[in-house]
């Protein structure tokens, strides 16, 4: 067993209707992508989750880390003039 | 996995705070080792049980008695595959591969649930395990939606929603049973009766032999007892066993219009303990069967992988 090549993984992101993204679903592992989007297929789409079916090898996503979370993010917290809420108007102004 | 010198204590209580206060933990977020070996000890387990548990089941595909039945049995068989593999996913992202829990398996050292060591000597079998064994596993699995780590809890919520067709198909397979002639009634019976024990052992040990069971409710990895869980399976089931007309393999099972709640005779936890321990009465054919399934499929998995290895150097070779 140890002799064998082990296959990679993918991750599988399904659009469950047109309209909608496609949203991550789980992952598995597969020789090739043609053989991860029919196992994702057969995994993840046995009751008419999907339309359409995106498979991505795990190694080809680079993500943020949690440690980063603060440094990511954090700044944008202070930006209270990014939401609508922040600017003052007349409340008998309408459609604003 | 790397096994941590000392594990920071600001860290350790922060992620206690963060736990308690009902928040999520994903894959790379930090996490305390314990916490992370009890999830890919349980995630692993589940994940095994579901690829064990086709084999009682899968017995009967063959011999199902109706197109119906057959096709049914069959959705359901590939659902478990399913549920392994999703749970196998979930296990992974906490860093453990694959071909590890698959060695682990075959091995002896990873265990499943006791259940799957029980054998299905006739087709009213299915529905008791459809009915009883589907109908715990829910009992359990209902709350785990809500286990603190994510991925856990995304595999479960999956998997709850296709467990509720299982214990559907095998109650109305229980049922045609007892609206049938003496003798299907009597098959009917005599499922309820070896499979009843062995489901209601499915809980585990009692509250007060569970050693992490305090630490895991703190995680929220676990949300109630395995008594309280075990209750509730009972309270449910013997009513759906009246309407059936069918009956208890145990004199002291009545009515305590005191707790509210059914009271159950003692459970052999002998027997428990010897299934767990390897000597039920399926323990080594379930095992054997799964790693000749694993080594008659390598060729299967060479080919694929030489397949791979050949449309890429094509590719690349075109590309040139």
């Amino acid at each position: 067993m140890s002799a064998e090549k082990s296959w990679p993984l993918y991750e599988v992101f399904i659009r469950s209707k047109q309209g909608l993204a496609h949203q991550h679903a789980g992952s598995l592992h597969a020789a090739d992508p043609q053989m991860a989007l029919e196992n994702a297929r057969d995994v993840y789409t046995r009751r008419g989750e999907g339309l359409s079916v995106w498979v991505v090898p795990s190694d080809a996503i680079t993500a943020s880390s949690p440690d980063d979370k603060g440094v990511m993010f954090d700044p944008a917290d202070s930006k209270v003039y990014r939401h609508p809420t922040f600017y003052d108007v007349p409340d008998e102004v309408e459609c604003l | 996995m790397t096994q941590t010198v000392a594990e920071p204590e600001h860290l350790r209580s922060a992620f206690d705070a963060y736990v308690a206060d009902e928040k999520k933990i994903e894959p790379k977020d930090w996490m305390p080792d314990t916490y992370r070996r009890t999830l890919i000890r349980q995630i692993s387990q589940h994940a095994h049980s579901e690829i064990i548990g086709m084999q009682p089941e899968g017995n009967w595909i063959t011999r199902a008695p109706s197109l119906r039945r057959k096709v049914g049995l069959m959705a359901k068989v590939q659902d478990e595959a399913g549920h392994g593999l999703y749970l196998y996913s979930a296990a992974e992202t906490l860093g453990v591969s694959r071909d590890q829990m698959d060695a682990d398996l075959m091995s002896g050292k990873a265990k499943y649930s006791s259940i799957f060591n029980y054998p299905t000597l006739t087709w009213a079998d299915i529905g008791a395990i459809g009915w009883l064994v589907d109908g715990a596993a829910i009992t359990n699995q209902i709350p785990i939606c809500r286990c603190s780590y994510g991925p856990y809890a995304r595999a479960m919520i999956r998997i709850c929603k296709e467990e509720s067709f299982h214990q559907r198909q095998g109650y109305e397979i229980m049922m045609k049973l007892c609206q049938g002639t003496e003798e299907q009634k009597r098959m009917a019976q005599d499922a309820l009766n070896r499979w009843w024990w062995p489901s209601v052992m499915m809980f585990g040990p009692s509250d007060a032999d569970s050693p992490h069971s305090a630490q895991n409710m703190a995680w929220r990895i676990k949300r109630f007892s395995n008594d309280e869980l075990r209750q509730r399976f009972i309270d449910m089931t013997v009513k759906q066993a009246d309407y059936l007309g069918l009956t208890f393999p145990d004199p002291d099972l009545k009515w305590n219009e005191e707790r509210g709640h059914y009271d159950i005779g003692e459970i052999d936890w002998d027997e428990f303990w010897t299934v767990v321990k390897g000597n039920g009465p399926c323990n080594r054919q379930r095992m054997a069967h799964r790693t000749r399934a694993h080594d008659e499929g390598t060729w299967v998995r060479e080919a694929a992988t030489a397949f791979a290895d050949k449309q890429r150097a094509r590719q690349q070779q075109a590309a040139a």
